[in-house]
């Protein structure tokens, strides 16, 4: 119990103090490698490797499976609501808030400039998705050298099939997911 | 309850659908929120966004729980956000049980490899229907080409530029729109 307990904790801890996404959960998680047994630098690099090719969010993804790793499928829950805990409580009161002044000038005109702000940083995080899926490169550190000529045909290719067919979105990443496995990407 | 237990479902189907981040879950939430439940507007998710990104925790619960809390107060916001995580914790937990190694396999690879460059795709699209929300005019495009600039090229963290810009906005928002610096 204690160690569920604790577990509960560290990532209450986690959830609190890591701002902004999931990968900005790793530093804390090197943290709980050099506290605790159970944890190893090789399960924090398998853990990334998975979190990324299992849908889910990646925070939640790498909650989930420290605490499978800790005390098996009851770790992963709690974990997980360890990590979500400090999220909804702040939240809820953001919002709650929000609702009460979102007629008020101040709070107009701060969003006024947040959300070009906001539209910019989601633009900047997928010119990194996809420079990363077609050059297999940063944009900081960019070269031709792995630049993948069958990653680019089916950029373009999913740029028309978005644009032209009105399908869920879900059916452009199965497409995508099933051109890889037959072209070998 | 009927709205809790939908609030759920309809957050875990997107939780099964989501692949790397709360950024490639922006796509899926415009569809499946904006488009066919109509809780939340663009800009809605957009300053949820913004809010998540400078506030503690993972921008995918933390929008979870907004959009839950704005439909059914607190146990919405609690039903969305348990919605979310739910298939990470089933998928994660079987993987972990028998296939330890998953993330090598062949075919999980190449599968992903397409998926990445899908997901880069969305996610091109989404920025396109945000700027119509967000771009009202000169000065608001220079500021998203200004973040979306020094987000791509420097270390500077994302919480540091999201201030900056509502500390701007607070200051300069009524100037910009009273002197018709806007036009476009």
């Amino acid at each position: 119990m204690s160690a569920l307990l604790l577990l509960y904790f560290e990532f209450l801890k986690i959830g609190l103090f890591a701002v902004g996404g999931g990968l900005a959960t790793l530093p804390f998680l090197y943290d709980l490698e050099s506290k605790y047994t159970w944890l190893t630098a090789a399960m924090i690099g398998d853990m990334v490797a998975i979190s990324e090719s299992t849908p889910g969010p990646m925070g939640v993804n790498m909650a989930t499976y420290v605490g499978f790793q800790n005390s098996g499928v009851i770790g992963s829950v709690i974990a997980t609501l360890g990590l979500i805990t400090p999220s909804i409580i702040i939240i809820i009161i953001i919002a709650n808030i929000l609702v009460k002044f979102k007629e008020s000038k101040i709070v107009k005109n701060v969003f006024y400039t947040l959300r070009p702000a906001a539209t910019g940083l989601i633009a900047s995080a997928g010119l990194s998705v996809i420079m990363l899926a077609i050059f297999k490169t940063n944009i900081t550190a960019f070269t031709f050298s792995k630049f993948d000529f069958k990653c680019l045909l089916l950029f373009i290719f999913m740029i028309i099939f978005t644009w032209k067919t009105k399908f869920h979105p879900i059916v452009a990443i199965a497409i995508s997911g099933a051109i890889g496995i037959l072209f070998s990407f | 309850m009927k709205v809790l237990l939908e609030l759920f479902i309809t957050f875990a189907k997107m939780g099964v659908v989501t692949f790397g981040g709360g950024y490639a879950m922006l796509p899926i939430l415009q569809r499946t929120v904006v488009d066919d439940k109509k809780w939340a507007t663009e800009e809605e998710i957009l300053d949820y966004y913004a809010i998540g990104q400078c506030t503690p925790g993972i921008i995918a619960v933390n929008t979870a729980t907004f959009i839950g809390y704005k439909q059914k107060g607190i146990l919405g916001g609690i039903s969305a956000t348990l919605g979310v995580i739910f298939p990470s914790i089933i998928i994660i937990g079987i993987i972990s049980a028998f296939l330890k190694n998953f993330s090598d396999l062949a075919v999980v690879q190449h599968a992903f490899a397409g998926i990445r460059v899908c997901v880069g795709v969305l996610i091109l699209n989404a920025v396109i229907k945000l700027w119509k929300g967000a771009v009202k005019g000169k000065v608001t495009a220079a500021i998203m080409f200004f973040v979306l600039i020094i987000s791509a090229f420097t270390d500077i963290s994302s919480v540091l530029i999201v201030i900056a810009a509502g500390i701007f906005g607070l200051f300069f928002a009524g100037k910009i729109q009273n002197k018709g610096a806007e036009k476009k």
